[in-house]
């Protein structure tokens, strides 16, 4: 028997959802706000403030705690052995805890309302940009668990290919290090320096440049662990198997080397980049879909596989036959239906041309809620009934109240971001805090803004429901339940694979190269153009 | 490496979509020239003022020599400067943008004018407006607490009732200052 660190998955996971807790009730308090049905709560301070908590909690807070818990566990479970360090994993957890903690004093103190975005030259206070930094540095440590527990099991196994949940895993320590490259350099070499007075200056412009070197793959690094639920846990729930192991591996190499340099697809509107550059990343920005079809193909393949085996029969009737009760195969339905709305808005945003209808309008925030909430949240709320009762020990509070919240979810999700689709067309900027424009337009706003409102109320009360069920299960008594996590098996049994599917060593250099073509001089212009910097704003 | 036959027919597939999508934006991008903002020029935003091109006195809506309409706009916490435009339909209408302090992004609802304005450069934007009628322009990116407040109107009127520029006509059309 080998010590599968259940204390570290939960210390970690439990950060992550009770932060998830907080920013759902933002969440509801800035639609509300927002929508100026109850003028008593109308304040710009309060909703700026309030949408770059809500920021941080969701983007930052929620899916790193996440993503190392999970880790852990993959890791241990999956390659059937333990942590490479247990004090190094906590010493990880406590740093980003510590920078957490560090980051939400001035943000509750209205000292941090720059979005989680960061926004120079508006200035937030300098421990705002060191607790966020603390943040990511901790998870740099969990990088590196994953890394060197792949290279131990390797070295126990030559030849052998590693799990696919692994080499996911690693897949996603090793973007996750790329990824952190251009925001840890706008906040170490810019913002923080300016924060605390070294310099008086910043390069707005390079600041907006590196940020969005991060912006795009660190929605994959939330995503990967939504897409290793998808291949390696979902099949063996609907009782089936894995279409294919090795389909899984080239998807996720994929989405590592493509994910990575196409940022300038969120600076397709800005004047500091010239257009063969957005070009050239808007290429990648589709080859990027590749991946994410893939994996659609080979999950859709998969669920089917189990629905036949379970009896069911033509063209559709497999469907049926899945058990819709089980919430890891629900919420992989739910999921997959979600990334298929969110996936065509991304489509439209990635469009070079067809961007300039929608920017910084509410249909952007409509895209990413889908895809976030709908896709990526939805799955780790699958995997924390998964293992909770492998984690604790205690069979689940209840069974019932996760396939209702899963389905509570999917409704919110649908009648939060429906509105703001519309609105988003019908020129409704995004972060705003109220409608004070004195314009006919915006009195056609305010039907889609009552639905935004009921969509938010449900989330809330879904994800009250989520926690609470966690909180009794852990709360409950102990049984002698199976605590083995079952992996799904392929159709074809795996024995050897390339050993560019079983590594990373060719992959990392191929980033070095795509990432120098695609910002190498884009970055390398604001040392060579003659720039102004502004100085600092208050908000 | 094993790949099943309708997976390959599927990877197919998945090529085809993808590669179907890339060829209309190459085509829209390389043969029909439509490009986002992207002209890279840059200015100093803390002395606007002593530019020709953006001093207060010239902002507005100009005609070039070649008859061509160029607008030359302000951002500023929290409004666009002139807050009131009036600019021809039909016609190919040129922004021009500076900020004078923090970031601001700007766009004119259900229209293609969008774009960023970010501090140390000019933003540019060329588009035109087949609809006569009332356009608010709209601050879309966060800029402080009074973000809701900014945004300005701009009148697109039929060709033939345009009266021209409201303010002096720039002889030459010059860039900076």
């Amino acid at each position: 028997m080998f010590d599968k660190a259940e204390k570290l998955a939960l210390a970690n996971m439990w950060v992550a959802f009770v932060s998830f807790l907080a920013a759902a009730a933002l969440g509801l308090y800035q639609v509300l706000e927002r929508s100026g049905i109850v003028p008593e709560l109308d304040s710009a301070a309060g909703y700026f403030g309030s949408v770059s908590t809500h920021g941080v909690l969701m983007a930052y807070v929620l899916t790193t705690f996440f993503i190392m818990g999970f880790g852990y566990y993959t890791a241990t479970t999956s390659l059937k052995q333990p942590v490479w360090s247990k004090p190094f994993a906590w010493i990880g957890f406590w740093v980003s805890l510590i920078g957490t903690l560090m980051a939400a004093v001035p943000l509750v103190l209205g000292k941090a309302s720059v979005l989680y975005t960061f926004y120079p030259p508006m200035q937030a206070s300098a421990a705002f940009y060191i607790g966020t930094t603390l943040l990511v540095v901790g998870s740099w440590f969990w990088c590196v668990e994953m890394i060197v527990m792949m290279a131990q099991w390797k070295r126990a196994h030559p030849g052998k290919p590693v799990p696919l949940a692994m080499y996911a895993t690693v897949a996603n320590a090793i973007l996750w290090l790329w990824t952190t490259v251009g925001v840890a350099s706008e906040v170490l070499f810019q913002l923080i320096p300016w924060s605390l007075g070294w310099t008086s200056t910043v390069d707005a412009a390079l600041a907006r440049t590196l940020f969005s070197w991060t912006l795009h793959p660190i929605v994959y690094f939330w995503l990967i662990p939504a897409y290793i639920a998808l291949y390696t846990m979902v099949p063996a729930a609907a009782g089936g198997r894995l279409f294919s192991d090795e389909m899984g591996r080239v998807a996720f190499v994929m989405l590592l080397v493509f994910s990575l340099p196409i940022g300038f697809h969120h600076l397709y509107m800005d004047p500091e980049q010239a257009a063969g550059w957005k070009l050239f990343h808007g290429f990648g920005t589709f080859m990027v879909a590749v991946p994410t079809l893939f994996t659609g193909f080979t999950v859709i393949a998969s669920l089917e596989i189990a629905g036949r085996l379970r009896g069911g029969k033509g063209l559709l009737g497999w469907i049926g036959a899945l058990p819709w009760s089980n919430p890891m195969v629900l919420a992989a339905l739910l999921a997959l239906l979600l990334l298929a709305f969110g996936g065509f808005g991304g489509v439209v945003n990635a469009s070079y041309a067809m961007n300039t209808v929608v920017h910084n309008t509410a249909w952007v925030p409509g895209h990413f809620h889908l895809i976030f909430g709908g896709t990526t949240v939805i799955m780790y709320f699958a995997v924390a009934y998964y293992l909770w009762p492998r984690l604790t020990g205690k069979s689940l509070f209840s069974h019932g109240l996760a396939v209702a919240q899963l389905w509570l979810w999917f409704i919110g999700m649908l009648v939060t971001t429906a509105p703001w689709h519309v609105l988003g067309i019908l020129g409704q900027p995004r972060r705003i805090s109220s409608i004070v424009y004195d314009t006919p337009l915006a009195t056609t706003w305010a039907p889609y803004e009552a639905v935004m409102v009921t969509g938010g109320a449900i989330l809330l009360i879904s994800a009250i429901m989520f926690v609470i069920n966690l909180l009794l299960t852990h709360a409950g008594a102990a049984t002698d339940a199976g605590r083995e996590v079952e992996y799904a098996l392929p159709i074809h049994p795996v024995l050897r694979v390339p050993s560019a599917l079983n590594g990373f060593a060719l992959w990392n250099w191929v980033l070095v190269i795509y990432l120098v073509a695609s910002f190498g001089y884009p970055i390398a212009q604001f040392f060579i153009l003659d720039v102004h910097n502004p100085t600092a704003w208050g908000i | 490496m094993h790949i099943d036959p309708l997976e390959r027919k599927w990877i197919f597939v998945v090529f085809a979509m993808v590669g179907i999508m890339l060829i209309a934006i190459f085509f829209t991008a390389l043969v029909q020239r439509v490009h986002p903002p992207s002209n890279v020029e840059t200015i100093d935003s803390a002395s606007l003022h002593l530019t020709q091109e953006f001093a207060e006195d010239n902002l507005g809506v100009h005609r070039g020599a070649d008859a061509a309409v160029r607008v030359t706009m302000v951002a500023a916490r929290y409004g666009f400067y002139p807050q009131h435009i009036e600019v021809p339909a039909g016609t190919p209408v040129t922004f021009r943008w500076a900020t004078i302090d923090v970031l601001h992004g700007v766009h004119m609802a259900r229209t293609n004018m969008n774009t960023m304005v970010v501090p140390g450069f000019v933003s540019q934007v060329t588009t035109v407006f087949p609809e006569p009628g009332e356009y608010p322009m709209f601050c879309n990116e966060y800029c402080g607490l009074g973000h809701d407040h900014m945004w300005s109107r701009v009148t697109v009127v039929p060709k033939d009732q345009w009266s021209g520029p409201k303010v002096a006509t720039v002889a030459a059309d010059k860039k900076g200052g």
